[in-house]
């Protein structure tokens, strides 16, 4: 006998995230999930995120890792709450993992929520976590063809952040090509070019930041 | 790179909906799986045959059908699959296309007994 069940596999985990959701909603925080390759800059990013903004907008920060604390030190050292999430091996943040760490915030004290994901370009495409937008990084020794190899991840990104623009004079990257087949997939992408060593950049990130919790 | 957790969450869904038919035995489990995935069938399989092995799962069959990323052109309509090097629309030549298939994740259905 066939029985018909039409029912997606990560079900489970898109309830926990609607459940995170509703919880970041109560408290009204907003919840950034940062995804990128390793080592494009994710940490850079939120730490430049903290100094522009720690005087008028009160930030939280979830780092997600394989191992280690590094990421999570360095963040404290800003003094925002900031809680690890060690995945153990797993290669991306799921609302379960996500949810959990909320229990360890003070979301009643919080307007922003930083998530930094495990650094991936593929599988933290295929997983909410509760976030209210995506947002990618792509760095600029990683290459104008990434879009093409990684077509879900700059698809599901609201914000596309090249980082490492101080890297053009030793590096070819041809904008034109990249934003061509960027926002042929995703009209509505928003494409900044920063610099998180330089600060370059980094004010337009801010106000994107900042239009979106005054729309909230 | 994560067929583990996803593996479990299949099961669960297979045994539930199994439970339901009150059925004894899962023989075979459809699933459809999009190009843009990230998922290796290999894997799951190999997961799933350790993690059913006490249900009445048990040595049922993964059945895989596996569904190419398409794209449809927001200029002229046309619904395509993009060309490795360069995505361009075969018809009007303009790349401006939102993706209609390839994330597929779900399972079809199961034959049970």
């Amino acid at each position: 006998m066939k029985v018909k069940v039409l029912k997606n596999i990560l079900d489970a985990n898109d309830q926990i995230a609607s459940r995170n959701r509703q919880i970041l909603d109560k408290n009204k925080v907003l919840a950034i999930n940062i995804m990128s390759s390793p080592g494009a800059g994710k940490t850079s990013l939120i730490l430049q995120t903290i100094k522009k903004l720690k005087d008028r907008v009160r930030i939280a920060v979830i780092e997600g890792d394989i191992a280690s604390t590094i990421d999570a030190d360095r963040i404290s050292e800003e003094r925002v709450p900031v809680v690890q999430i060690n995945t153990g091996g797993a290669c991306h943040l799921d609302a379960n993992m996500v949810s959990n760490a909320l229990d360890s915030l003070p979301l009643g004290d919080i307007e922003l929520l930083l998530i930094e994901n495990v650094g991936n370009l593929v599988c933290p495409a295929e997983f909410k976590v509760g976030e209210h937008k995506k947002v990618m990084l792509l760095s600029l020794p990683e290459g104008d063809d990434k879009p093409y190899k990684y077509p879900l991840m700059f698809t599901q990104s609201e914000v596309i952040i090249i980082n490492k623009i101080d890297f053009l004079p030793f590096q070819d990257f041809d904008f034109t090509a990249f934003n061509k087949v960027v926002t042929g997939l995703n009209p509505k992408a928003k494409i900044l070019q920063v610099s998180c060593k330089t600060g370059e950049g980094i004010e337009q990130w801010v106000s994107w930041l900042e239009s979106e919790l005054r729309g909230r | 790179m994560h067929e583990l957790s996803v593996t479990q969450g299949m099961l669960d869904i297979a045994l539930e909906k199994a439970k339901e038919a009150q059925a004894s035995r899962i023989k075979t489990i459809n699933l459809v799986i999009g190009e843009l995935s990230s998922i290796i069938d290999d894997c799951v399989q190999f997961y799933f045959d350790f993690l059913s092995k006490d249900s009445i799962a048990g040595g049922a069959i993964l059945s895989f059908t596996r569904i190419p990323m398409k794209v449809r052109c927001r200029n002229c309509g046309l619904s395509f699959s993009p060309d490795k090097s360069s995505w361009s629309c075969p018809q009007c030549g303009k790349w401006d296309a939102e993706i209609i298939a390839g994330n597929e994740f779900y399972i079809d259905s199961i034959e049970v007994e």
